[in-house]
């Protein structure tokens, strides 16, 4: 089936991969101020359709590419991301630059200093296009939260991008950004790129600095990469990656090589399908594709096998204790005291009182309400306490599996992507992301890969989920199986 | 906050601390009893909350420099002001600061945990304070009064300040207030939340409690313990129940206690209104209350039944903070002398009691070390001139020298003699320094040697007086804890040889401390003071007793009070007849002498 939308994503990429695009750069065959209007002339030619911006800032683009080009002129070497465009999540702090979160109670809020991610993106030589949109404070699957108005999806615009990361999934289907930045609080980074066919990372919870990502659910955020390729998700994540002081959860190691394994395929991996993950709930033709790319891997020689991993069925109930709860908290702050927006009021407390009212979205306030009432005193045992101990489970499981197993597959998604204004009601909602939270629970790495489309001629994403710190065995796998997806092209 | 049980137990028989002990309540021969309106009678049971700053470069967690009394809004970064997207990141002195005191009170310093207190306020920029809740860093230690009485300590936990709201129109506070303005230098400073078991039971308890509490964390460098500069904070938990009964009543939390003399008020005020509502039937409702220092009075700020519920939960930016028990041996080690240790060792040293005024007083003042190295002095100089203790012992001197003063490095260069030049301005700094302040850092180490101390030992009784004395009473502890202990020790040895008199002495002493260039000696000479011999001081009682015949005839045969108020008369006037320099004590004793 074929979308409304006569319209079909620019791919690949004007320019070719993030990868090409550095060499060239680096190398003086091109000029990063080239490469900088071709993705301008893609944006021009279609955001208006797919609004995956909030912000667009070609113009400093434009002096940064411009001085890209001047530092090579020179012999300097600008660094691996050399004039590689990149989209980066509203909800990072970007000096300068106004950061909104989609949220009306941010509009119009600039940042004094930079996240750690986007100070390490400008010293890996990257150029920054614009800030892309999102479901309000990262909360929703669908993009559709935003007070901004939704993303559209590229391969069909009559459908969702997926959330919260739509605006940055849709940037790199679209072809405005070869990568994008976005986060991962429940499968923020791997729906949206399984719903928009682009390769979606999100790493192992301290493996990237959080400093400067606004919080949602500070025990489960992470910040991860969007691509058109593997190995250019794997680049990203490599000058993103490693510790940051200023970030006391950030893992005390470098960044890991991941590239450099790329291509040193799975012969012996071990590789679970979890079972739990393969019923009831999931459509018929995402199953299917799993199916295949289980095949792909046991064809390329991998030992794939199904795998119970029990607790996971609770994984959606613990989330939605444990996320509202963090968020009850971390959204405290926007109380129109110091920054964004102000609705005066006779008393301090009811202008903290109808600020919080106006500025927030309906999502945002149940979400908060959720959270405030699971941590009230005489409910804390009963919610936040006994969701923890389910998280304690699922780690567990978890970690039993992969002494079986270097990785684990699964789907990304339950579906592909859905109608605009198709789900209404939030529990249905939240069932989207039942085969993506229970990786943030556990903290652990997980990815989704392009793997064909359903019979609906939209995207499907797998997804290959791994162990504390296992981004290399994980990457591996996902560069197979991008090379065995299945090659009909999307949308033709 | 600690008075929530995290335990959750709402309904419990047997009172508990904040983490889930029962709560004893220690005797004490000092027990404040206060007296309803019926004539029923009341004591006091009363556990102290103090709030220390920590005297750390930089915030609880963040590179903002905490720093006291600069501009508003200037000592803040993005974590202090809790933008969107920052995180804390630990301080690890603050830390350190936190396991010196548990190891000085002898408490256990253990694994903690952050949590986060939810509460809105304009002042609080995150609308969460990062505070410790079921897992405080240090628990369950003592802290022994001068008195002997000890309190026991429940918890020390680590935890973020607060900015600083100023209401502008209105009364100043809050309500009425047309305006309020926000200074965020103060948020997110380091504090340190001692809390205290319930074991004060009077007034000057809580007032020597709060006294050794500060000198502990001064002396440890762990705060600068101002409660003028709000760096030291004190808040009363104050329960009363029937004298002698063993019950634990419903207290309340006095809050704006900002001086001693502010806390022994509040308390005895708070004691008596709750004495007063027990006795007449009515109910004490467990609340926080305002002290007003202008009316003496306690009034509601919020009670316990609207008060809000924090909804405590571990920080998920922060990991569990473990020392182990290697280095918390290592900060242990590193301890200095603790006051209670060093009233032990100042008693000890000058044979007066533990618990004596001025053996407290010097101590809490800090400057028992100067006081000591100055008796050590006092019997190095004795046995150095002639008649000395030690004359007939020509090597001690040397001895001392030779074992305690060089090895050790101090600068025992002589100050400069009366007549001898001003010191050179062209020489290099190092030898125009003040040798005595360059001996000043060294002097705590060699008092500690048992070779130092027993030369202080060794002093006089009557230098023993003379240093606490002018430590005590003519030594201020602004600028006067400066002096070198060597000059102190000098004019004590002029004093004690009889070449001043104590009121001759006192005025040497000040100017000791205001030029840092003179010598008792230069001093005493420079104002003309001589040795007033005894035949001389005589003669001019004599003279003095002589002129006034009436009033000599009422001190020889008056009773005691007659006698002492006319004591007063005739010292005074033999001072005005020698300009102040005869020696009051001589005078007084010499008139007992003349009238039996």
């Amino acid at each position: 089936m074929t979308g409304p939308s006569p319209s079909s994503p620019s791919s690949p990429s004007p320019a070719g991969t993030a990868r090409e695009i550095a060499r060239s750069v680096r190398s003086g065959e091109r000029s990063a101020v080239d490469v900088l209007d071709g993705y301008v002339a893609a944006i021009e030619a279609r955001e208006t359709e797919i609004h995956a911006f909030n912000e667009l800032t070609l113009d400093q683009a434009r002096t940064v590419a411009a001085d890209i080009d001047r530092r090579v002129a020179v012999g300097e070497d600008p660094g691996p991301l050399a004039g590689v465009p990149i989209a980066l999540k509203d909800n990072l702090c970007t000096r300068g630059v106004v950061t909104t979160c989609s949220s009306k109670i941010l509009e119009g809020w600039i940042p004094p200093y930079d996240a750690t991610v986007v100070q390490r993106l400008v010293a890996a030589g990257s150029v920054a296009v614009g800030k892309t949109n999102l479901d309000e404070f990262a909360m929703g699957s669908s993009t559709e939260n935003s007070a901004f108005g939704p993303t559209r999806n590229p391969h069909d615009t009559s459908r969702v991008p997926g959330g919260s990361s739509g605006g940055s999934a849709a940037a790199v289907a679209a072809g405005f950004a070869p990568v994008s930045l976005g986060s991962d609080t429940g499968g923020s980074i791997r729906q949206p790129a399984a719903l928009c066919g682009v390769v979606g990372v999100k790493p192992t919870y301290g493996l990237v600095s959080r400093y400067g990502l606004i919080a949602f659910a500070s025990s489960l955020d992470q910040i991860g990469p969007f691509a058109t390729t593997v190995a250019d998700a794997a680049v990203v994540l490599e000058a993103i990656a490693g510790h940051d002081p200023a970030d006391a959860t950030s893992i005390p190691q470098d960044a890991p090589s991941i590239v450099e394994h790329l291509d040193d395929g799975i012969a012996g991996l071990r590789v679970g399908v979890i079972t739990e993950l393969m019923g009831e709930g999931i459509h018929p033709d995402v199953a299917a594709r799993v199916r295949e790319a289980a095949e792909a891997l046991a064809a390329a020689g991998a030992v794939v096998e199904e795998v119970s991993v029990p607790a996971v069925a609770y994984g959606l109930s613990a989330y939605y204790l444990i996320a509202p709860a963090e968020a009850s908290s971390n959204l405290a702050r926007f109380d129109g005291v110091r920054y964004g927006l102000r609705v005066d009021a006779a008393t301090t407390n009811e202008m903290m009182v109808a600020t919080r009212t106006a500025g927030f979205g309906a999502e945002v306030k149940r979400r908060i309400m959720l959270g405030t009432y699971a941590l009230s005193a005489g409910y804390y045992d009963a919610f936040y306490g006994q969701a923890q101990k389910v998280r304690t489970l699922i780690a567990r499981d978890f970690a039993t599996a992969y002494e079986r197993f270097d990785v684990l597959l699964s789907p990304t998604s339950p579906t592909t992507a859905f109608e605009l204004g198709a789900i209404h009601d939030p529990l249905t909602m939240y069932l989207n992301d039942i085969c993506t939270i229970p990786t943030n629970l556990a903290g652990d790495p997980a990815m989704s890969v392009p793997f064909g489309t359903g019979s609906d001629g939209l995207p499907i994403g797998v997804q290959v989920l791994a162990p504390t710190l296992g981004e290399v065995p994980m990457f591996r796998a996902a560069a197979v199986l991008e090379a065995a997806a299945p090659t009909e092209e999307v949308d033709r | 906050m600690t008075d929530t049980d995290p335990t959750g137990s709402a309904d419990r028989s047997v009172p508990t601390d904040s983490l889930g002990n029962p709560i004893t309540v220690p005797d004490s021969d000092d027990i404040l009893v206060v007296s309803a309106a019926d004539g029923s009678r009341w004591e006091l049971v009363c556990g102290l909350e103090v709030h220390a700053e920590l005297a750390t470069r930089t915030k609880m967690f963040s590179g903002a420099p905490n720093r006291f009394g600069d501009e508003p809004n200037t000592n803040i970064d993005p974590v202090t002001l809790g933008l969107p997207g920052t995180l804390p990141v630990v301080n690890e002195r603050a830390v350190e600061l936190a396991a010196t005191f548990g190891c000085a009170v002898g408490a256990t310093v253990q694994r903690s945990v952050f949590s986060r207190k939810n509460y809105f306020y304009p002042d609080m920029p995150k609308d969460f304070q990062i505070s410790q809740y079921d897992q405080p860093i240090v628990i369950d230690g003592t802290l022994e009064l001068p008195s002997g009485h000890v309190v026991g300590i429940e918890r020390a936990h680590l935890e973020e300040d607060t900015g600083k709201s100023t209401h502008v129109g209105g009364d100043g506070r809050i309500h009425g207030a047309d305006h309020s303005l926000v200074d965020y230098n103060r948020a997110g400073v380091p504090l340190l939340e001692i809390v205290s078991r319930p074991h004060v039971r009077s007034a000057e308890q809580a007032r020597a409690y709060v006294s050794e509490l500060r000198s502990i964390l001064v002396a440890c460098g762990i705060s600068d313990g101002k409660m003028e500069e709000g760096s030291m904070r004190v808040d009363a938990n104050v329960s009363v129940r029937p004298e002698g009964s063993d019950e634990i009543r419903t207290r309340c939390e006095i809050k704006n206690v900002n001086s001693l003399r502010s806390l022994g008020r509040a308390i005895e005020y708070e004691a008596t209104r709750q004495a007063d509502l027990h006795a007449s039937g009515d109910r004490v409702v467990q609340e926080t209350r305002h002290w007003n220092e202008a009316d003496g009075r306690t009034s509601t700020m919020r009670s316990k039944e609207e008060a809000d519920d924090y909804r405590y939960f571990p920080e998920p930016d922060l990991v569990p903070i473990d020392l182990g028990a290697e280095r918390v041996a290592a900060i242990a080690a590193t301890l200095p002398l603790l006051p209670a240790a060093r009233r032990a060792r100042l008693a000890e040293v000058t044979g007066e009691a533990r618990t004596a005024e001025s053996v407290v007083v010097v101590v809490e003042r800090g400057q028992d070390d100067q006081a000591l190295a100055a008796l050590a002095w006092t019997t190095h100089l004795a046995s150095e001139s002639e008649g000395g203790p030690h004359a007939g012992e020509p090597d001690v001197a040397g001895r001392f020298m030779a074992e305690v003063v060089e090895p050790l490095a101090i600068a025992v260069a002589p100050a400069p003699k009366p007549n001898a030049p001003s010191p050179d301005s062209s020489a290099p700094a190092e030898s125009s320094a003040d040798p005595s302040a360059a001996s000043a850092a060294s002097v705590a180490r060699w008092v500690l040697t048992d070779e130092g101390l027993a030369a202080a030992r060794e002093a006089s009784d009557a230098a023993k007086a003379r240093v606490l004395v002018h430590v005590t009473q003519n030594l201020g502890a602004e600028g006067g804890a400066d002096l070198s202990p060597l000059r102190l020790a000098e004019l004590v040895a002029m004093e004690v040889a009889g070449e001043l008199t104590a009121t001759q002495a006192k005025q040497v002493l000040a100017e000791l401390v205001d030029d840092p260039a003179a010598t008792a000696g230069s001093v005493a000479t420079a104002k003309g003071f001589e040795a007033m011999d005894t035949g001389a001081l005589e003669a001019q009682v004599d003279a003095i007793i002589a002129a006034n015949p009436s009033e000599w005839e009422q001190f020889r045969t008056g009773d005691p009070k007659v006698r002492g108020k006319l004591t007063g008369f005739f010292v005074g006037q033999v001072m005005k007849a020698t300009k102040g320099q005869a020696d009051g004590k001589q005078v007084t004793a010499l008139l007992q002498s003349k009238a039996t």
